[in-house]
């Protein structure tokens, strides 16, 4: 879901940044008061998962592959404001040292995966996990239903910024300039390989690990109990 | 054994584990090369080529020169981690470092 440089038009990536600036604004003011001493490893080790899980690339149907993200675990445990700081962390380092993701369409990528992928599955966890304890059947299937609607809604993102390029920003003639996919190309491809595969990895990580870590090392929780600040 | 030791292990376990990630042969929708345009749609879209260079990243594709891919990819992950985890890190205090103290911790 890397968005590379030229799929999307200079235009596009102005309004992703425009559009990543004030979460990574609210971000920043809500983790001054929310991150401490005791946060910080935290969220540097799960933003380091994140980046490690991007890089175990599944093959999907068709030829193409598709990753998993986990920034709706890190939602979970450390908030949604932490998650987004987390994954656009991640994304900054795989852009450029590693050449994955733009730097001109890093900020429709941050938008992509390090927004609308924590906040809407926190927010779906959030529905089905309601006030349960951390120890009921809710809490795993609120985290990986999350993590599926979550990871999905980030490729439907992604999918309409590709697939709006050959509408808006093409030569006289109608040859497209950028992404030569339009949105009936892009959604279905991106929506396939993302609810068949990527969704299906995220749903695993999210709900398994979160499990993992109420039995082994329960006070890494110790935020969730307190109520996350969302 | 600190739980902050357990996670880091756990995250060597993955950086060494990270070349199955290769396995997965073909890129990711959206995420071709100049190449695979002129035999999927018959030309490079003129922004495209444009653009697609914008930046040379010291290690593309987590290779790094004079290594095969699998070594190549673990020490893209165990370095990309470092650094995620130093950015990451950097971020947190710097925010934090202008905390009013009356916020408590």
């Amino acid at each position: 879901m890397h968005i590379p440089d030229g799929y999307l038009s200079p235009q596009t990536c102005a309004v992703m940044y425009a559009a990543a600036a004030p979460c990574w604004y609210i971000a920043a003011r809500k983790l001054k008061k929310t991150l401490t001493t005791k946060t910080i490893p935290l969220l540097s080790i799960f933003s380091a998962f994140s980046f490690v899980l991007m890089m175990f690339n599944a093959p999907v149907p068709g030829g193409t592959t598709a990753h998993a993200v986990g920034g709706v675990l890190i939602a979970i445990i450390l908030g949604p404001w932490a998650a987004v700081m987390g994954v656009s962390a991640a994304l900054f380092i795989q852009a450029i040292f590693f050449g994955d993701g733009g730097i001109l369409s890093y900020g429709a990528n941050v938008f992509n995966m390090a927004i609308v992928l924590p906040i809407v599955g926190y927010w779906v966890y959030r529905l089905i996990a309601g006030s349960s304890a951390l120890d009921s059947t809710r809490q795993w299937i609120g985290a990986a239903v999350g993590g599926y609607v979550g990871i999905n809604a980030a490729a439907l993102c992604a999918a309409v910024e590709f697939g709006l390029q050959p509408v808006l920003f093409h030569t006289a003639n109608g040859t497209p300039l950028y992404c030569p996919y339009n949105l009936s190309q892009a959604i279905p491809a991106m929506l396939f390989a993302h609810m068949t595969v990527a969704g299906v990895i995220e749903a695993i990580v999210t709900g398994g690990v979160l499990v993992f870590l109420r039995k082994t090392m329960p006070e890494i929780l110790a935020n969730m109990a307190k109520g996350v600040p969302a | 054994m600190k739980n902050i030791t357990k996670l880091g292990i756990g995250l060597a376990v993955l950086g060494i584990l990270a070349p199955i990630g290769l396995l997965a042969s073909g890129d990711a929708w959206g995420e071709w090369g100049n190449d695979a345009f002129t035999t999927m749609v018959g030309f490079i879209p003129k922004g495209l080529a444009r653009f697609s260079n914008l930046w040379s990243a010291p290690f593309a594709d987590y290779t790094v020169s004079g290594t095969g891919d699998y070594i190549g990819y673990i020490l893209s992950a165990f370095g990309g981690m470092l650094l995620v985890m130093l950015a990451t890190w950097g971020a947190g205090k710097l925010l934090s470092l202008n905390k009013n103290n009356n916020t408590g911790n």
